[in-house]
């Protein structure tokens, strides 16, 4: 690809344009179905651009007083270029496989932290007790599912004969049927699913921003053009992981008209999946949380892995 | 104070509270070592109010102390009022006051039940408990006139009689919310997350509950068996069958515990009532109010409910003292947040079932709070603005 085409990857499509589009309908889909459980309207279609639209446009940005602002600001930023990133290769190496370089699965693993992190500088350089209280819970947070995550991401690593390019396990998954249809593939594919859970933040994860303790934790110095920034990088991550796992587990999107219809139907039922144990669980609290991952899903992913070496 | 420590402000305005009220949390990373309450952000001088009122006027007062307890003032009140001058109260509206009494409670514990929900990021449980809580709201609609403010009761009976036809339809719907809070003690109690989270959290000893003073809920899910309905029965209660709902544990699981299971016998009094409920007059009609001191102590949602009235002959009080439960138990907090990490503390103060309005028509003084007014400062303050309007304004 020429450099005006890598440039219209990553800013319109699939990058940011369509991944922020699609991931706010997603947070509209996520919004309506937990008005629905919970005997509520939900807001229109059009709510969440609305919202951003608001931020972006009318809103006017506050910074505090005292706090490093090339940090302050930057941090957004960084974090919706790196969530861009990550659903650029996410999004085209799904579709076309062949596209893509050696170690893409690796480069994606590390682009994924670098939200979660600027979220966390963020909270840090507000210079405000609450934010830098949700800024360590996000740090725990992050320390605690990253190792079953990595570990449940070896699963298909190892099934498609350990090759770390996304094209390849897609490929493999295209000739042999989806990963997720083999027992430890299925166990992996449920620990990913807790862990991005809380990659996302979602309740019951959900403890950094902790609406009633930390009335948003790193969020609650962030306003206007920031705070926006800062949930089109959210929205951006919704399309992308779900893809993501859809590219390990599921076999990826075959570019035909029923291909797409089923990874849209395969993507809505893992945020659907999410919605409801979102709303079916209270907050648990960030300790609960670290032994929850390091103990039961962690045994989980490790199970997992020895049924992958074992050929199951 | 030493350098690792940390304040965690929770108020004046937060949006874990719809009432302005601030908690201040002293924290070392996320363990919390030491608790202050400051309340007063509230203050609306209703005590002083109803001394301005005559007595059936000061009903509707103390009705506005909280949008919750909306009959259990208004009944301590009037038996304030009944106790100087020992008015009889006619049977039936002694039985119409115990079923207003006791679909409040219901209808206040499952707007706690919700609240705990959410405070603790569990909105599916928030929204599902209001919701239920509806079918209550409207039997009070039936009952009252009104599903909030019922403007019930007054001294020597009640405004509104109920009605046979409405009977049926009270029991139905009555049918309808137990059904419906059955699945949701399963869903609230038997969910292990809501175990992992609240359960050992906050525990409040029997001793430590004795030793605060705490009221209703809270005392008895510590093993302390207090309730004014029995221990210094009003209405009705000492002729029907129920039973005081204990738990041996202290912590907010066993609050809730005692919360979910009262709305059971609260239905089940309220059947006995309308079973036993005899025909005749609702109101005894009282003319005079003689010279004399008189208190009201009623069980309201969240405990005992204390109204005191001196009367000196005319028709209006000249002291009314109002004490709510919610004051009894905020100094439980110092036994149940410290020690606890942050995460804990939202749901330990919220387990008590904080009631700001009702608590709130004065200032607490804390021991060595300078900053704090005191009541004789108030007045100053509110004395020298007075003195301030009137010189801008030329009048003096």
């Amino acid at each position: 690809m020429k450099f005006p085409a890598y440039m219209f990857a990553f800013l319109v499509f699939p990058g940011f344009v369509f991944s922020a589009v699609a991931g706010l309908m997603a947070g509209w889909v996520d919004r309506k179905v937990t008005a629905r459980l919970q005997w509520r309207v939900g807001p229109p279609w059009y709510q969440n651009f609305f919202d951003i639209l608001k931020l972006l446009l009318y809103k006017e940005t506050l910074i505090p007083r005292g706090v490093p602002k090339a940090v302050f600001l930057g941090m957004p930023a960084l974090g919706l270029a790196a969530a861009t990133l990550v659903s650029t290769i996410v999004l085209i190496t799904s579709g076309m496989p062949k596209i893509g370089f050696i170690g893409d699965v690796i480069v994606v693993v590390y682009l994924m932290l670098i939200p979660p992190i600027t979220l966390m500088l963020g909270g840090f350089a507000s210079a405000n007790s609450l934010a830098s209280l949700g800024a360590s819970r996000e740090m725990k947070l992050m320390l605690s599912y990253e190792l079953p995550f990595i570990l449940a991401l070896a699963v298909p690593i190892m099934k498609c004969g350990y090759v770390i390019r996304l094209g390849d396990i897609i490929a493999y998954q295209r000739l042999h049927g989806d990963i997720f249809a083999s027992l430890s593939g299925g166990i992996s594919f449920f620990v990913m699913l807790l862990c991005i859970q809380a990659k996302l933040g979602f309740v019951p994860f959900d403890m950094p921003e902790a609406e009633t303790e930390l009335m948003g934790g790193p969020y609650i110095e962030y306003s206007g053009k920031a705070l926006a920034i800062f949930k089109l990088t959210k929205a951006v991550m919704t399309v992308a992981i779900p893809a993501f796992m859809i590219a390990l587990y599921l076999g990826g999107i075959k570019l035909t008209l029923d291909g797409i219809v089923k990874a849209v139907i395969k993507y809505i039922l893992i945020l659907t999946a999410m919605i409801i144990i979102k709303n079916t669980n209270p907050r648990v609290r960030i300790d609960q949380a670290v032994k929850f991952f390091w103990g039961i899903v962690m045994v989980l992913a490790a199970v997992s892995l020895v049924l992958a070496f074992m050929g199951r | 104070m030493s350098s690792n420590r940390s304040t965690i402000p929770i108020g004046p305005y937060h949006p874990l509270q719809e009432e302005p009220e601030f908690w201040k949390l002293i924290v070392e990373g996320e363990k919390v070592v030491d608790v202050d309450v400051r309340i007063g952000y509230n203050h609306r001088g209703i005590e002083k109010l109803s001394e301005a009122k005559s007595f059936d006027q000061s009903i509707f007062i103390v009705e506005r102390i909280c949008g919750i307890c909306s009959s259990s003032h208004p009944i301590a009140c009037v038996q304030a009022v009944e106790d100087i001058c020992n008015i009889e109260v006619p049977e039936r509206a002694l039985y119409i006051r115990t079923i207003t009494q006791e679909l409040e409670r219901i209808h206040s514990h499952m707007l706690w039940l919700g609240l705990a929900g959410h405070f603790i990021g569990y909105n599916t449980v928030f929204m599902w408990s209001w919701k239920y809580r509806e079918p209550i709201c409207e039997i009070m609609e039936t009952v009252t006139g009104n599903r909030q403010n019922y403007a019930m009761h007054k001294v020597g009976g009640v405004r509104r009689d109920i009605e046979k036809e409405h009977i049926p339809y009270i029991l139905t719907k009555l049918d309808e919310f137990l059904k419906q809070l059955d699945m949701l003690k399963g869903a609230v109690l038997d969910d292990p997350v809501i175990h992992a989270r609240l359960k050992g959290v906050g525990v409040l000893s029997r001793e430590a509950a004795i030793n605060y003073s705490a009221v209703g809920p809270v005392a008895r899910a510590s093993d302390f068996d207090i309730d004014v309905r029995r221990d210094h029965p009003y209405g009705v209660y000492s002729r029907l069958k129920w039973n005081v709902i204990t738990q041996k544990e202290g912590d907010v699981f066993a609050k809730a515990v005692v919360r979910i299971l009262e709305m059971f016998e609260s239905a089940s009094i309220i059947r006995q009532c309308l079973d036993k409920m005899p025909d005749g007059p609702i109101d005894s009609r009282p003319k005079d109010i003689e010279p004399g001191e008189g208190i009201g102590v009623i069980e309201a949602p969240r405990g005992e409910c204390f109204h005191y009235i001196k009367c000196d002959g005319t028709n209006s009080p000249v002291r009314h003292k109002v004490r709510a439960p919610t004051y009894m138990n905020f100094p439980t907090f110092r036994e149940t947040v410290i020690g606890g990490s942050v995460s804990d503390a939202t749901i330990i103060m919220a387990a008590i079932d904080p009631c700001y309005c009702c608590t709130e028509r004065m200032m607490i003084v804390d021991g060595d709070n300078k900053e704090l007014l005191k009541a004789g400062d108030l007045i100053r303050l509110s004395q020298e603005k007075t003195r301030r309007i009137k010189e801008r304004f030329g009048v003096i």
